[in-house]
């Protein structure tokens, strides 16, 4: 088998790609693929919850579907950006890659923040899951309340499914984080880590949720000390197209989890 | 490899060039106003089925436009788009064999 081997300092003959592309963006593809099954299916799992339960409860109020409505612009918001980085990316305008990749993250930090907000005030209402950590007030005679006891299926999909996403955005704005900053960004990334996890008390699923940040540090750490490099214009279009796809995967779920389960007066 | 690999830029920053930034932020207000609608249509009272097809129609034509101009699939090689996307939707459509027995637990009940 050693001689059917390349010798390593001779030029290797390539065919050119059936795609058309480069490797990298078809690797990036083949993953949002697979992930679209991941949300595919819990998407899936939703609706069919939804359909079998005749009571299936409709508790967003308005303020919460307006809410929902400003994440929503703020992902479009970052797409937009994004998909300027990119194209500051392929014109070799450094500066303003960084600063429209800077702009994508802080609107993705702004969506967080926000779906967090929303979280906190539905679990503190009493919409919680078995697994989240128990409020010291003990149990709350609310709506959200009856609806966790009733139909527990409701909130078990709809913290999987959001949750899911949510940790999708926030691993999003870490790889944007580092390729618009490389090493420079573990330090925020650890800086934030210490705000999410200390500044959030110890009866919140945040309080623990925020070690995703520091697992994403110590990864990014070693990926970046194993590989150094510098990212082209490449490496900012496939981080765009992760990025798309966690926009693309809400339009779906903001319809069909806050816009179907609307209160309507 | 290099050459093949600058070839590739190349040809993506080509096709940078050819739809500026007005066409993405056209793209965008075109998301923004799909979204309001969206919203306005939750409080018009109309019967589920109905909404949920609007909606999830409305939903389609966003990811399309994401799909195509965001991610620049509208500018692939046709053979990447129609893998891909055949790909992908049957996949997605085959998850709906699950549905019907939705249906038969809201008429029969759990056992």
């Amino acid at each position: 088998m050693a001689e059917a081997t390349l010798p390593h300092e001779l030029p290797a003959v390539y065919e050119p790609s059936l795609f058309g592309t480069y490797s990298k963006k078809i690797g990036m593809w083949l993953f949002l693929l697979s992930d679209s099954l991941t949300f595919g299916a819990l998407l899936y799992a939703y609706s069919y919850g939804r359909i079998s339960t005749p009571n299936w409860p409709t508790p967003f109020h308005s303020e919460s579907i307006i809410n929902a409505t400003i994440m929503t612009a703020f992902l479009l918001t970052s797409s937009l950006t994004m998909v300027m980085a990119v194209r500051a990316a392929v014109f070799g305008n450094a500066k303003a890659q960084r600063l429209w990749l800077l702009a994508t993250m802080a609107c993705g930090i702004g969506f967080v923040v926000l779906h967090g907000r929303e979280w906190s005030k539905l679990i503190a209402e009493g919409l919680t899951l078995p697994v989240f950590p128990k409020l010291p007030g003990g149990e709350t005679s609310s709506e959200f309340a009856n609806v966790a006891k009733t139909v527990p299926q409701f909130p078990a999909t709809f913290f999987g499914l959001t949750g899911m996403h949510m940790l999708h955005v926030s691993l999003g704005v870490v790889y944007l984080g580092i390729i618009a900053l490389r090493r420079n960004f573990i330090p925020i990334l650890l800086i934030l880590w210490l705000a999410a996890w200390l500044g959030t008390p110890a009866t919140s699923p945040f309080h623990y949720g925020a070690h995703v940040l520091l697992v994403a540090a110590i990864v990014c750490s070693i990926v970046l000390w194993l590989k150094p490099k510098v990212y082209d214009a490449s490496d900012v279009e496939v981080a765009g197209l992760y990025w798309h796809f966690v926009d693309l995967v809400w339009m779906f779920i903001f319809p069909l989890v806050y816009l179907m389960s609307a209160k309507i007066l | 490899m290099e050459a093949f690999q600058e070839a590739i830029a190349e040809r993506v920053a080509e096709q940078h060039r050819h739809h500026g930034k007005s066409q993405f932020l056209w793209v965008w207000i075109a998301l923004l106003a799909m979204t309001a609608i969206e919203v306005y249509l939750t409080y018009q009272n109309m019967q589920p089925v109905r909404m949920l097809t609007i909606l999830m129609g409305l939903s389609l034509v966003k990811a399309a436009l994401i799909i195509g101009f965001f991610m620049h699939m509208k500018y692939e090689l046709s053979r990447m788009k129609w893998l891909t996307m055949c790909a992908l939707v049957a996949c997605l459509a085959l998850m709906m064999i699950f549905f019907p027995d939705a249906l038969r637990i809201l008429s029969l009940g759990v056992r």
